[in-house]
Order: C-alpha cells, then sequence, then structure tokens
C-alpha cells in the first residue's frame, strides 16, 4: 500500500524547469566553463595495444615555452586492493587507475601514457608529440576465444580468478549459480533446445565528449568541474587515484551531454588535477572523439549458450545459460549480473547460470543502461522464441505461461513483491500493433526484459523563500529530466504549484552525499529523499500552525497547499513569508539508502522488413510497453523508453567495435561507428504501465535501464520471420545478412 | 623573445550583430564562437561533421561549424542557436522541443533547433520522412528522436498556421 493513493500533479506533463537553458543555448556543459588563466591538458596515448613501457622522457616537452607541467602513471597513487564506491558502481582502485593512466604496462591501444598542461590547446598537442616514449611491443588479443585459447599472450600474471589455482591466464572471473536440481530437471523436459548466440562490444556514444576542468589552491583544495552521472564519485574515485584527501575536493557537475552508464567514472579528472597542482594554474582537459570510442569502457561483448527444457504443453521445466563475457583489459566485473539474473523473467525452479569475463587488449568495459543484461537476453529471449516455435506456441502465450509474477524466486532466491511482467505480457497480446497483420514481406519479434533497479544513497534539501517558493537542492546530475520530477513530487507534497520549484543539481560540497545517475535509480531513491524532505517542511509547517492557534499539532492537516484546524487556515505562503517570527528559516534536509527497489520489466513488438537484395533491414513499426510503477512525468518515461529501444536497435542492427589484429580500433567515429540516425526509424510507440511500488511512497520502481534489453531479441526474431533464416550473432549488419541469405 | 601568435582578425555578422574576432588561421568557426565570443550554445561533439551539434546557420545555409574555417566567415553572416529567440520569445521550434519533451540531455538539442529551423525555412510543411531526413545529420542518442520529429512537425503547422 503506498502512502498516496492519489495525486494532483504528479503524471501531468509540465515543461521541464531546464529547458529553456537548453533549447537556447545557455546550459553549461563539461566543456563549457572556463577557469581565469586556466591551461590546457593533452594525453599522450599509447599507439600500441599490448605492451611494456621502457622509459618516458618529458624534458623536451617541459623545455617548450608555455608548457608548465607533464606527468606520467608515477604521479598517481599504486593501488593495492582498495575498493570504491559501492553498487552498480563498485570497483577495485586497481582497475580504476590504468583506465586514468598506465603504470608500466600498457594492455590497450590509446591507454594514457602521459600528460602535459601548456597555455593553448594547440601548444599542449604540441608538446604531447615531443613526450618521448619506448616501448616493448608484446602480441596482443582482443578476441575472447583466442583470450582463452592455449599460448594466448597474458594480460594479467598477477591475477588468479576465485577457484581457479595460481596459472597465468586471461579469465578474469567465473561465477556459477544453481537452483535445484537443472540436470534432473532436463531430463523430466519432452522438448529441450540449446544454441549459442553473440552480440559485439559497442559504446554508450554519448554526445558530448568527457570534459573538466580543476583548479588546485595553494592550500591544495580543489575545485573540479566535470560532466559525470555522479560528482560524489567523481570526488571519491579522483580522491583516490589522485592521492588527495576527499574532504579538500569540491566537484561541481556540469549539465550532462549523456552518458547511459559511461560517465560513472573518471578518466580525465585525475590528471586535470594532478596537472594543476604541479603547475599552479587550472586545467581544461577535453576528450577528442576518437579517444571516447578508444579508451573510454564501452559495454562488453558478450557468447551466450542456452539450453531450455519444456514439457509438450509448454511448461518450462530447467535452463541452462553459460554468458562467457568481454572484460576489456581490466576486471569491469561484467559476468555476475548474467549469472544471477539471467532467467529473472522465467518461473524456474531448477536452473543454472554461469557468468565467466575474459582479459583482452581493449579498453575496460564499463556500465552500458542494464549492464550486461542486453547481452544474455539476447540469447535467453531468442531461445525462448525458438522454444516457442518448437513447441507450436504463440511466442506471448508461451510467456504469459512461464513469467515470474510476485511470490516467485529469482535466481537470487528473493521473492518478487509486485511486479508488472504479466500486465505488460497482457497489454501486448491485446496491443492492436500485435493484433494486426504482418505485411507482406516482413516479419515480426517479441521480447521481454528485466532490470533489477538500484537504490542506493540519495540527499535532498529543500529551502523555503519568503514568498513562498522552494529550492530543491540534490546531488544527482540530471540525464534525462530529472529535475522536472523532482520538481513535481516536492510540489505534490507541498501543495504548491510547480513553477513555485526550482530544482537544482549542487556541487559536493552543498548536500549530502548521493550515488551516480544509473541503475534506475534517480527517481526512486533521490525522489524518495525530496518526498521526504518536503513532508518534514509540511510537518514544521504544521507545527507552527498550531502553535500559533494554539493546538496540538496532531490535530492539524494539510491540504491544498496549508494547514488547516477548523475554521483557521495559513497557506504555505504565509508560513513561508512569517518564517522568521514563528521559529526561523525553513530548511529541510533528507538522505536515506534506498531499500523500496522494485526490478522493472518490460515487452517490446517489433515489425522488420529485411531487403533481400541489399541486406538493410528497415524498423518499419515498433512498440514498447513497460512497468514504470508510477510515471512521475510521463514525457520523460516515454523518453527513456523510446530512447532505450532505439539504442537497443542500434547495437542489434549496427554498432560494433572492430578491431584490426593489431588491437586498433578501426571505426573510432560516428562515421564508421554508425549510431542510429532519425531516418532509420520509425515513431517507438509506448504504453506506460502502472504497477505500483509498494515500497515506495509515490509507488516508483524505475524506469531508466529496462528499454534496451528486449530490443536484440526482438529484431533478430523480426528478422528471421521476415527472411526464414536464422541469425544468432549480432549486429544484422548488411553484410552479415546477404552472407547469410546466400547459404554463407 | 616572444614567438609571433599569427592571429588573423575577422569581421563577421554574427547572430544579427557585428562582430570581430582573431583567430588563427587552422582555427575552426565552431572553436571561435565558443572561446573567442562565449557562444557555447554551439557544442563539439565530434569536430568531423558527423555529429551536428555544432550546426550553424552560414549565409543561411546549415553547416557544421566545426567543418568551416573561423577566417571563412569574413564578411559573412552566421546564426548560432544564442540567436534564434526573438529576445523574450522563443521559436516555435524550441516552444515545441519544450513541450512534446523533445530533449533529454539537451546536448544535442542546439543543433536541432538550428537544423529544425532550417528545414521549416526551406520546407513550412514537411512530411515525417521529409524531416526524418533532413535531420538524420543531427546525432541524438537519449530520444530515440521520436518526440523530436513530433515538435518539429507540430512547429511546423504553428508556424503556418501564423503565416495564414
Amino acid at each position: 500500500m503506498n502512502a498516496y493513493q492519489e495525486f494532483k500533479i504528479i503524471g501531468s506533463r509540465p515543461v521541464r524547469p531546464d529547458g529553456l537553458d537548453k533549447v537556447t543555448g545557455r546550459a553549461r556543459y563539461g566543456a563549457d566553463l572556463n577557469m581565469q588563466g586556466q591551461l590546457y591538458g593533452h594525453v599522450v596515448r599509447s599507439p600500441h595495444a599490448h605492451a611494456v613501457i621502457q622509459s618516458i622522457d618529458c624534458s623536451k616537452a617541459l623545455a617548450i615555452e608555455g608548457v608548465l607541467a607533464v606527468m606520467t602513471g608515477d604521479d598517481l597513487v599504486k593501488p593495492g586492493n582498495e575498493m570504491l564506491g559501492s553498487g552498480e558502481g563498485a570497483m577495485a582502485l586497481k582497475d580504476v587507475v590504468p583506465m586514468v593512466m598506465s603504470q608500466g604496462k600498457v594492455l590497450f591501444h590509446s591507454q594514457a601514457v602521459a600528460a602535459v598542461a601548456a597555455t593553448t590547446p594547440a601548444l599542449a598537442a604540441e608538446a604531447a608529440k615531443a613526450i618521448e616514449v619506448t616501448y616493448q611491443v608484446l602480441p596482443a588479443v582482443t578476441d575472447i576465444h583466442a583470450a582463452l585459447a592455449d599460448g594466448a599472450p597474458i594480460l594479467h600474471n598477477d591475477r588468479f580468478p576465485d577457484g581457479y589455482p595460481e596459472e597465468p591466464t586471461n579469465l578474469a572471473t567465473h561465477i556459477s549459480l544453481t537452483v535445484g536440481d537443472p540436470d534432473a530437471a532436463f531430463e523430466k523436459a519432452e522438448v529441450v533446445i540449446e544454441q549459442t548466440y553473440s552480440v559485439p562490444m559497442c559504446h554508450q556514444g554519448y554526445i558530448e565528449p568527457h570534459a573538466c576542468v580543476a583548479r588546485v589552491d595553494a592550500a591544495g583544495r580543489v575545485d573540479l568541474w566535470c560532466c559525470t552521472q555522479g560528482h560524489f564519485t567523481v570526488r571519491q574515485f579522483t580522491a583516490a587515484v589522485a592521492g588527495i584527501d576527499l574532504g579538500k575536493i569540491k566537484v561541481t557537475a556540469s549539465e550532462i551531454g549523456g552518458g547511459f552508464g559511461g560517465k560513472t567514472t573518471v578518466y580525465l579528472e585525475p590528471l586535470a588535477v594532478v596537472l594543476s597542482k604541479k603547475a599552479g594554474r587550472p586545467v581544461k582537459m577535453v576528450m577528442d572523439r576518437g579517444d571516447v570510442f578508444r579508451a573510454t569502457g564501452p559495454a562488453p561483448g558478450a557468447q551466450t549458450r542456452v539450453k531450455l527444457g519444456a514439457t509438450r504443453e509448454g511448461k518450462l521445466l530447467a535452463a541452462e545459460v553459460d554468458c562467457l563475457m568481454d572484460s576489456g583489459a581490466y576486471n569491469g566485473n561484467p559476468a555476475g549480473i548474467p549469472a544471477f539474473m539471467a532467467t529473472a523473467c522465467y518461473k524456474l525452479t531448477d536452473a543454472r547460470s554461469t557468468g565467466r569475463s575474459v582479459y583482452t587488449n581493449k579498453p575496460k568495459i564499463h556500465a552500458y543502461r542494464a549492464p550486461s543484461i542486453p547481452q544474455v537476453t539476447l540469447g535467453v529471449e531468442l531461445a525462448m522464441t525458438e522454444l516457442a516455435a518448437e513447441l507450436g506456441m504463440d511466442p506471448i502465450e508461451f510467456r504469459l505461461k512461464n513469467a515470474v509474477e510476485e511470490g516467485d524466486a529469482n535466481m537470487m532466491g528473493a521473492p518478487y513483491h509486485r511486479i508488472g511482467l504479466r500486465e505488460c505480457l497482457e497489454v501486448a497480446r491485446n496491443h492492436a500493433h500485435y493484433k494486426s497483420a504482418v505485411a507482406e514481406g516482413a516479419g515480426r519479434g517479441v521480447a521481454m526484459g528485466y532490470w533489477i533497479n538500484a537504490g542506493m544513497q540519495s540527499s535532498a534539501t529543500i529551502n523555503v523563500s519568503s514568498d513562498g517558493h522552494v529550492a530543491v537542492l540534490t546531488g544527482s546530475p540530471d540525464i534525462g529530466g530529472s529535475r522536472a520530477s523532482m520538481a513535481l513530487m516536492a510540489a505534490e507534497v507541498l501543495g504548491i504549484p510547480f513553477d513555485h520549484v526550482h530544482p537544482q543539481v549542487v556541487a559536493t560540497d552543498s548536500v549530502g552525499h548521493t550515488d551516480v545517475t544509473g541503475g534506475s535509480r534517480t527517481t526512486l531513491a533521490t525522489g524518495q529523499a525530496v518526498i521526504q524532505a518536503a513532508e518534514s517542511c509540511v510537518a514544521e509547517m504544521c507545527r507552527r500552525a498550531a502553535a500559533q492557534w494554539g493546538v496540538e499539532p496532531g490535530v492539524v492537516a494539510w491540504s491544498q497547499g496549508a494547514a488547516h484546524y477548523g475554521e483557521h487556515t495559513l497557506t504555505f505562503e504565509e508560513l513561508a513569508e512569517r518564517a522568521g517570527g514563528m521559529g526561523g528559516p525553513l530548511t529541510f534536509s533528507s538522505s536515506l539508502t534506498a531499500t523500496s527497489t522494485s526490478p522493472g520489466f518490460a515487452v517490446h513488438i517489433c515489425d522488420a522488413e529485411v531487403d533481400k537484395e541489399t541486406g538493410r533491414t528497415t524498423i518499419t513499426r515498433y512498440t514498447t510497453i513497460q512497468d514504470a510503477g508510477k510515471a512521475i512525468h510521463p514525457d520523460y518515461v516515454e523518453g527513456q523508453m523510446q530512447g532505450g529501444a532505439v539504442q537497443g536497435i542500434g547495437w542489434a542492427l549496427n554498432e560494433e567495435y572492430l578491431y584490426n589484429a593489431d588491437g586498433v580500433l578501426e571505426n573510432p567515429g560516428f562515421l564508421d561507428y554508425r549510431i542510429p540516425v532519425a531516418s532509420d526509424l520509425p515513431y517507438i510507440d509506448t504504453v506506460i504501465v502502472e504497477i505500483p511500488n509498494p515500497l515506495h511512497p509515490f509507488g516508483v520502481k524505475g524506469v531508466g535501464e529496462v528499454p534496451i534489453v528486449p530490443p536484440m531479441p526482438a529484431i533478430a526474431e523480426a528478422v528471421y520471420q521476415s527472411t526464414g533464416v536464422r541469425f544468432r550473432d549480432l549486429p544484422l549488419n548488411p553484410p552479415k545478412i546477404v552472407a547469410g541469405l546466400a547459404g554463407g | 623573445m616572444n614567438k609571433p601568435l599569427n592571429k588573423m582578425a575577422v569581421q563577421a555578422t554574427i547572430n544579427g550583430e557585428s562582430t570581430a574576432f582573431l583567430c588563427s588561421p587552422g582555427q575552426v568557426l565552431a572553436e571561435v564562437l565558443r572561446d573567442e565570443l562565449d557562444l557555447i550554445g554551439t557544442k563539439i561533439g565530434c569536430n568531423t561533421g558527423d555529429c551536428g551539434a555544432c550546426s550553424v546557420l552560414l549565409e543561411g545555409r546549415l553547416v557544421c561549424s566545426c567543418l568551416v574555417l573561423a577566417a571563412e566567415v569574413e564578411g559573412k553572416s552566421v546564426q548560432t542557436v544564442e540567436g534564434v529567440a526573438d529576445g523574450g520569445e522563443l521559436h516555435p521550434v524550441q516552444q515545441k522541443l519544450l513541450e512534446h519533451g523533445g530533449l533529454q540531455c539537451g546536448i544535442c538539442t542546439p543543433g536541432v533547433v538550428i537544423a529544425a529551423k532550417a528545414l521549416l525555412e526551406h520546407n513550412p510543411d514537411p512530411t515525417e520522412e521529409q524531416a526524418r531526413y533532413w535531420l538524420a545529420g543531427n546525432l541524438c542518442r537519449c530520444t530515440g528522436y521520436d518526440k523530436i520529429i513530433r515538435a518539429v512537425l507540430d512547429a511546423a503547422k504553428t508556424m503556418r498556421e501564423e503565416a495564414a
């Protein structure tokens, strides 16, 4: 039961408070701030994918007039086994430092090896060329299977996965989970299928490159501005990587030009801080687009083997999922999620799932929207569709028969509470899209998806002005309209107009600790902090009104933005105006580690038509159905559903990291790494299902990540239905389709 | 002895105002707009003409300002996103993007505003397909383009009604 059953303003679609600055060009992003007297940093990057650094000579660069500082990996801390962050953002320091700058060994092409700060960008670039690095080049391996083969170049001779003997291997992690007795259950199955599927490495593809500007003053205090999904995380990681007291660092989050998980760590920030400390002047750094592709964390490619067993009537009896994921050069922990969540949509009492990750000479992978789930879901969902076809069942009917519901346990053993998967499937089955005839030559695919939805730490502060307007301060960078949601939630509780609420994302010194905008957690967790702070405000206003009227606070009721008792009324504006004489300024803070989480589910329907001559696939109709719990601002819920679906479409059809034999990325730009453009797509229809999260005051569940999960299997099935040829390895780009249709 | 800085003086009309600036011969317009003139609404997403975030109108023509040398605009007119609203009044494209929720992170929005404005000056009644092809040079990673296209077609309708 939710604390709030009816809403006045939640669910409406006001214009977002930060919108005006964004359509007029005034909003300041990472590269849009300059500090007085700033220098420009430039990074020297490795031309080799695997090498030992023999020497770095910065003397010629330092001798150039206007070059004020140089640095190498020796200027960063030497990591031990420290862990950083929590939840989705948790990482070992030894996996963070080398993604900022290498220390002795280079494990991927374009890894940072040194950096320089100079008075102009052109001079910094020139000075970077004057830094002399000598390498002992080693053979590189970029393919996950080749990396596990005998005789493969070993990336780390000092890392051994749990449960393995201490012998050199590129296996990074191996996690296996079993519930029930899957082997016995497969024995009972009347129909068994087993197939292998693969998804390539891809990039989040945010349009804004990483950028920051840092100033270290003579007292060692750091003022850092950057584009990030979590400036508290930047503060922690920068402190740890650069070896600076965390309390001396203030981080201000700029507006952020996309992240999708990719901006939940640091790359340039510790470098700018170290260079600024050395030079005694601010240092600005902006990453080149090519380096964004080559040297920040992409999403892992993966191969997934899926074995399913069912009765003739279509009851799923057993599943076995084995997912092999690329980790890149360091441990990006991609394998746990497939092990724990591969079959999260299905009632299964007997299942085994395994996730393994492999070191390769590529940048360490990083979070990308529902990290690791789309990869394993391609296999699980497409296999389910293949199984349904084998059984002669409609794919939605098959899923309805086997979908998890309240009380079912997942692989982690925890029972689901009130979830909305069945409702999404029922909406899909009855949707006009699904009931429509498939066009001649086209095909249709359906798939569903799951994301756990994170909670983690959030804070909010509400300051009431004397005119009854309020500032809502949070530490959650607004990546897709969250300030509008925060303002709606505050306005709902306080009972004041939306445009009297002024939400802001403030610096690390101006609000309590807040974890990253990630894991689909911001509207849920930071929203809950806002709701709690607003409720404190209402409680205090009721106390003040009661004191004024000489009654017990408990008898004062709050509604319509005012305190009421009998004939007495004091409005929010009146209480705000008289605050000074009634107990002082009205300011309220709330912090929490959210435990109100509830997973998200979605069902997608895709129609696609394949041109059998050119191999080009056109998405002709696309419908997304998703349980949001409660949509606070439906425009931005739909926006997440549409944007995530289109990222999935890009991954399914075209996006792919292409490495040559030397481990050099061959398509590090938007021309050759082609993300979907407007003319590639139809409208993306959306249906928001609202099954309230009983643990959250407003029923919110979180919506950002699930939308990228179903597209790949839905599209792969639509392509099969259009062509009659089964493709199990993505992306389904024209050369692959043409070869497949030709029988190759 | 100081090195010669080798800067060129350029005079152009930027957002309707006569403007002079200094630039290096190799500097691109996007960089000068941002760093010399503080017109930071023009964004740099790729510097290779692939993303469209730096779209501006040069003599009324849609260009990527990362592919134009700053020195090339001598004597010409440039319009950036900062020059699109008429004083306090938003252009219909800007207004409709807000009303439709046609932006999420907003980094592509200035380029979309400029490109859509150019489209509607060129074709006041575009079809959905024409709008999609015209805006194919403006990458947006957040929205899936749905609400952008709806906003642009709605802005076209508003402008036609205002003109009628």
